[in-house]
């Protein structure tokens, strides 16, 4: 699912459990969980990307897609 | 002191009626982990933390005020024109019979804000890491939010102040490594 920032585990399932099991559970481990301290010069966005995405440095930058689906805008 | 500028930190439109979602939001408004929480805990931290690193939390503290009025307008504009019927339909009604449409600083479970929400313990890694660890909380909370709307102008939004917290986290945390480091220190051998 989605990129390598995601991580999937699977919880125990009883055969009495209440509700359909979610067989797969996700969860997103966000890049700066990787960098210790900030390298000098990594490479950035294009200013007004970068405002939208809100982060300069692509090695930072974390997508999250709803979980629900999208309409309108 | 500071310097106020007269526009909002990243644009937030609205795009849907949903009173509903008035009622998620203002756990980041008045939460554990909401923007007043943040603001709040770094603007206070800076007096007892060493030189270094006091200019982070001004800094970030700052931008928290910022996030905190992004959240405020999203919650005004879901709510300025919801009727009593529909802010009661929405389950805010005990809201509107103590503030009528006004925000108030109070969780999604409509607990009021407390100053035990935020910590100064005067140790600065145990502080820093109060402050890494309150990011990524409120990194989880606006992933929550953003999976309870399909309103894709929020959504925009909430992502860009999701990936705000990302960055001050990294930041938090390269502030301890500063403060690890022994390299400014005279070594006498």
């Amino acid at each position: 699912m989605h990129d390598g920032q995601w991580r999937e585990w699977h919880p125990y399932v009883s055969p009495c459990d209440p509700c359909p099991p979610i067989k797969t559970k996700w969860y997103v481990v966000p890049p700066n969980q990787f960098i210790p301290f900030q390298p000098m010069n990594l490479p950035q966005f294009p200013l007004d990307e970068a405002l939208r995405r809100g982060t300069l440095w692509p090695a930072l930058y974390s997508p999250y897609p709803s979980k629900q689906k999208t309409k309108g805008g | 002191m500071w310097i106020y500028e007269k526009k909002l930190q990243y644009p937030v439109k609205v795009s849907k009626c949903d009173p509903r979602m008035a009622r998620y939001l203002i756990e980041q408004y008045g939460g554990a982990d909401g923007e007043l929480s943040a603001a709040l805990r770094y603007l206070n931290q800076r007096y007892s933390i060493p030189d270094k690193v006091i200019g982070l939390l001004t800094d970030i503290g700052t931008e928290e005020f910022a996030h905190l009025e992004m959240i405020a307008t999203m919650v005004y504009k879901l709510t300025k024109d919801a009727t009593p019927e529909m802010l009661e339909a929405a389950g805010l009604g005990p809201h509107f019979v103590n503030h009528d449409n006004a925000l108030f600083y109070e969780s999604a479970g409509g607990v009021p804000w407390t100053a035990t929400y935020i910590q100064a313990k005067g140790d600065p890694i145990a502080d820093l890491y109060e402050d890494i660890a309150a990011e990524e909380k409120a990194r989880a909370t606006y992933q929550w939010l953003i999976d309870m709307t399909d309103d894709v102008d929020i959504q925009d939004s909430l992502k860009f102040l999701r990936e705000r917290e990302i960055v001050h986290s990294m930041r938090f945390k390269e502030a301890v490594e500063i403060l690890k480091a022994d390299r400014e220190q005279k070594k006498v051998f």
